[in-house]
């Protein structure tokens, strides 16, 4: 009868202890996973991705002084890149045997992970810049001036417009925020800007949130010691709360930076998609989850693996952010 | 001359169906210090926070009478409970201290502590704020342990020099009057002795109240002392009176220790 | 002087609220608007061959429930292992991973899936795009329970032990029990989140016209369709879009409402 018990205690325990450390072994899975599928985009660029603009461009390799159909090269800076078009115009203008052919022994598609990288950069960074005052300011209505049924009716309703999945973002932001964004600023309906106005919007309620719970671990004597000396509320909120709870407002910040890095949906209907530097903010980019979710169906091969690579480098820098948040600043008692 | 009066004055707190104090009565004496003492719940806190409307913070409390306030730079008679603009909150702060039961230094150096009152009463001049500064850590007898030291962190000091510090921040801006609320409730019995003669030694320059549960120090260092129960002033005498010769059934049961 | 910084303040602080809950406006009255210019009874008795969205409403729910019952019974477990028999570092670990995880990209899970599920079994399936929302569901799960079960005091557990109740015992019937409404109210919300989720599933279980509730195929998905319809040229596909988008945010608010509606009564 004991012996029962403590079989079914121990087997209790196991099965909790198994389920735990799922997590581990998903982590581990996801990292290895992707990093396996991105193997032949790695191998085939190497850190170069990183830093290349160019994707699904034909490069055909050439040696300058001798026009050799020549052997390729990992390091881009021997390949030269031309399209289709740029080849056939070069050759127009080059003598019978100064002329490129063009075939399947002396080209090849390359991949380069700039443009998503810097759009999923950018778009995020507009996305803090105009959410942080706001969300700021709507933590420090909630914390510290709203008398109390307000701010549980305000709390809630921020947290409702946390609750909004983001493909409604998307739809609401593609049909009447970015037209009214563009009145403003001009430029395409389509954009680094919309797209990252639009993630501000989104990342605003998480922003406010954490950051009011922040406040809140303020003690109030400390509060009153303040008041006691005659301060004004903006000064106790300046000089005492700001001050004690640093920490855990740069961590909410910090986390929701890492949050908005991963957005997809809302980013896929305004961002434009195209993989071209913006010359402006005002320019269709593309970021890496839209890459991903815009053009992952029809990818196969090495375009498929470069897809892979950009999941990877997304992760591990989500990753890495979240992480910095938690460690640095978001420990829990 | 009081350097507070306290006339009739009643309190109910938000939402309360019971009054927390019943019309009292009580005049806190210029350069002297007046213990409020009582059993838990009696409302010599509640007292003691309306004497600075530190109560004002949180809305919807009730209050009813006079609480006279005689300003000496002004030598005027205010009626505090009758202060609406926030400019008139300011300025009773600046000049109704308030010492709290837990040391609650800011998130700030032991030089900004102090002269964060200074500072946001308008007080910009470098050398003027040294030397405010100064002679408040001197007074509340900080100054030696602190002096290499200004500019660490305010937590970095133990508990009872951290509560001196409070009391050094409170009297850097020159208050008329300040309010104790158990001060050494959390305090060792060296730190409570080192503050308990840093309160006697201020009350030279300031008028004192002080809310306390521990009849012994109340008998040490108070002039006058108020007994409370149940939200009521049972009793207010010199502290000798009360202690040697209480007039009131209740006050003696308490000083002897029979209360229930 | 300090006076008036003090009421700029204030209403700079009061002008962003308003800010933030004119956004919030803004969204559910467009909604409205476009969704039930939109909107008709045949949406819930056609499916989407037919322009109804039946299959669609259907469909989401069965992933998001299939997750469930596959992410809700490991992440209680598991948060059970992180609050009641974890000592040290390890449980620390899993529970940090956990946190990580919630904020972790969908993108990215959806791309994992890809590779270990649909493609090794040749193709997009609901069953893929069920255990891609259940690998976002479980961390939030393992969150709140191990938040939950915190809340408890030791001394309940120690009056358990103390009876000669087994230490499972005292987790199952009386720590949880007294955690059990927190718990589901952190399972509810967790729901919520996943039946808005489009990115995990584009890849894995991707959409059908059809009612075709076939695991191993793909699978019907409102958030799926909403992106495709929305990307389609006709204004048809757009309107029906934003009637899908009413009736999805309808459901998840209510879901977020009512969860804290419990909550709240509880307390």
């Amino acid at each position: 009868m004991i012996l029962n018990r403590l079989n079914i205690e121990k087997n209790f325990q196991n099965i909790s202890l198994i389920s735990a450390s799922l997590v581990f072994v998903l982590i581990f899975s996801i990292f290895i996973t992707l990093f396996v599928s991105a193997a032949p985009a790695i191998n085939e660029f190497g850190l170069d991705f990183i830093i290349d603009s160019d994707w699904n461009k034909r490069a055909i390799a050439t040696d300058n002084l001798h026009k050799e159909k020549g052997i390729f090269s990992k390091n881009h800076l021997e390949v030269q890149r031309y399209s289709i078009k740029d080849i056939n115009d070069i050759n127009a203008d080059n003598d019978k045997d100064m002329m490129i052919d063009v075939d399947e022994t002396n080209t090849k598609t390359i991949y380069g992970g700039l443009v998503p990288i810097v759009g999923t950069i950018l778009t995020t960074l507009i996305a803090l810049i105009f959410s942080l005052p706001i969300a700021m300011g709507i933590a420090v209505f909630l914390a510290e001036i709203a008398p109390k049924h307000i701010s549980n009716i305000v709390g809630v309703a921020i947290e409702l417009l946390a609750a909004i999945p983001s493909i409604i973002f998307g739809m609401w932001g593609l049909y009447y925020f970015a037209p009214m964004i563009t009145k403003f600023f001009g430029g395409y309906q389509v954009s680094l800007l919309t797209a990252g106005l639009v993630l501000g919007v989104m990342i605003l309620p998480f922003i406010a949130s954490l950051t009011r719970d922040s406040m809140k671990t303020t003690p109030n004597v400390l509060k009153e010691s303040a008041y006691a000396l005659g301060a004004t509320k903006f000064e106790v909120i300046k000089d005492i709360i700001f001050p004690y709870s640093r920490v855990g407002i740069i961590g909410s910040i910090i986390l929701a930076l890492g949050r908005a890095l991963g957005e997809t949906m809302a980013v896929a209907f305004l961002i434009g998609s195209v993989f071209v530097l913006p010359s402006a903010l005002t320019k269709p980019t593309i970021s890496i989850p839209v890459a991903m979710a815009n053009n992952f169906g029809g990818a196969s091969g090495l375009g498929e693996s470069s897809l892979f690579y950009l999941t990877l480098i997304l992760f591990a820098i989500s990753f890495s952010i979240i992480s910095f948040a938690k460690f640095f600043f978001l420990k829990r008692a | 001359m009081p350097a507070l009066n306290i006339q009739d004055f009643s309190f109910t707190y938000k939402g309360s169906d019971e009054v927390s104090l019943n019309n009292i009565t009580l005049p806190i004496m210029k350069n002297a210090i007046t213990s409020l003492i009582g059993p838990s719940g009696c409302g010599k806190s509640t007292l003691l926070r309306s004497m600075n409307r530190i109560h004002d913070l949180y809305q919807g409390n009730i209050y009813n009478g006079k609480i006279d306030f005689f300003d000496i730079k002004t030598e005027q008679i205010i009626n505090i409970l009758e202060i609406k603009t926030e400019n008139e909150f300011i300025k009773l702060r600046q000049k109704v201290g308030m010492i709290f039961q837990k040391p609650t230094p800011f998130p700030m150096s032991i030089f900004d502590n102090i002269a964060y009152g200074l500072k946001i009463s308008g007080i910009k001049n470098k050398s003027e704020l040294q030397d405010k500064v100064e002679q408040a850590l001197v007074s509340s007898a900080l100054f030696d342990e602190v002096k290499d030291r200004l500019h660490k962190p305010a937590t970095s000091l133990s508990s009872g020099q951290q509560q001196r510090l409070c009391i050094a921040r409170a009297i850097a801006v020159e208050p008329d009057v300040l309010l104790f609320d158990e001060p050494t409730s959390s305090l060792d019995p060296i730190s409570t002795g080192a503050i308990e003669e840093l309160i006697v030694e201020l009350k030279n320059d300031i008028s004192i109240a002080i809310v306390t549960h521990n009849m012994q120090q109340a008998s040490r260092i108070s002039d006058y002392t108020a007994f409370m129960h149940q939200g009521t002033l049972i009793e207010y005498d010199k502290t000798e009176n009360i202690f040697l010769n209480p007039q009131e059934q209740k006050t003696e049961n308490y000083i002897t220790g029979r209360f229930d | 002087m300090r006076l008036l910084i003090n009421k700029i303040f204030l209403l700079l602080s009061i002008t962003s609220s308003i800010i933030g809950l004119s956004f919030l406006a803004w969204i559910l009255i467009t909604l409205f608007i476009k969704g039930f210019s939109s909107f008709h009874l045949s949406l819930f008795m056609n499916d989407l061959i037919d322009g109804g969205l039946r299959n669609l409403l259907i469909g989401q729910i069965i992933l998001a429930s299939l997750a469930s019952l596959i992410g809700i019974p490991i992440g209680i477990t598991a948060g059970i292992y992180i609050q009641e028999y974890g000592r040290g570092k390890y449980s620390h670990l899993i529970r940090d991973l956990s946190d990580i995880m919630m904020s972790a990209p969908s993108i990215v899970i959806g791309a994992f899936v890809y590779a270990i599920v649909v493609v090794p079994s040749g193709g997009t399936s609901g069953f893929a795009g069920a255990i891609a929302l259940a690998i976002m569901l479980t961390p939030v799960v393992i969150i709140t329970t191990d938040n939950m079960l915190s809340l408890i005091p030791k001394e309940l557990r120690e009056a358990g032990i103390a009876i000669g109740a087994s230490k499972y015992k005292v987790i199952l019937h009386i720590v949880m029990r007294s955690a059990k409404v927190g718990i589901m109210t952190g399972i509810l919300l967790a729901f919520a989140r996943i039946v808005g989720e489009t990115a995990p599933l584009l890849f894995t279980s991707e959409t059908s016209n059809y009612l075709s509730l076939n695991l191993s195929d793909s699978f019907p998905s409102l958030t799926v369709s909403i992106y495709e319809l929305a990307n389609e040229p006709e204004a048809s596909s757009r309107d029906l879009a934003w009637a899908a988008s009413l009736i999805l945010t309808l459901l998840v608010l209510f879901i977020n409402l009512s969860s804290r509606y419990i909550l709240r009564n509880k307390k």
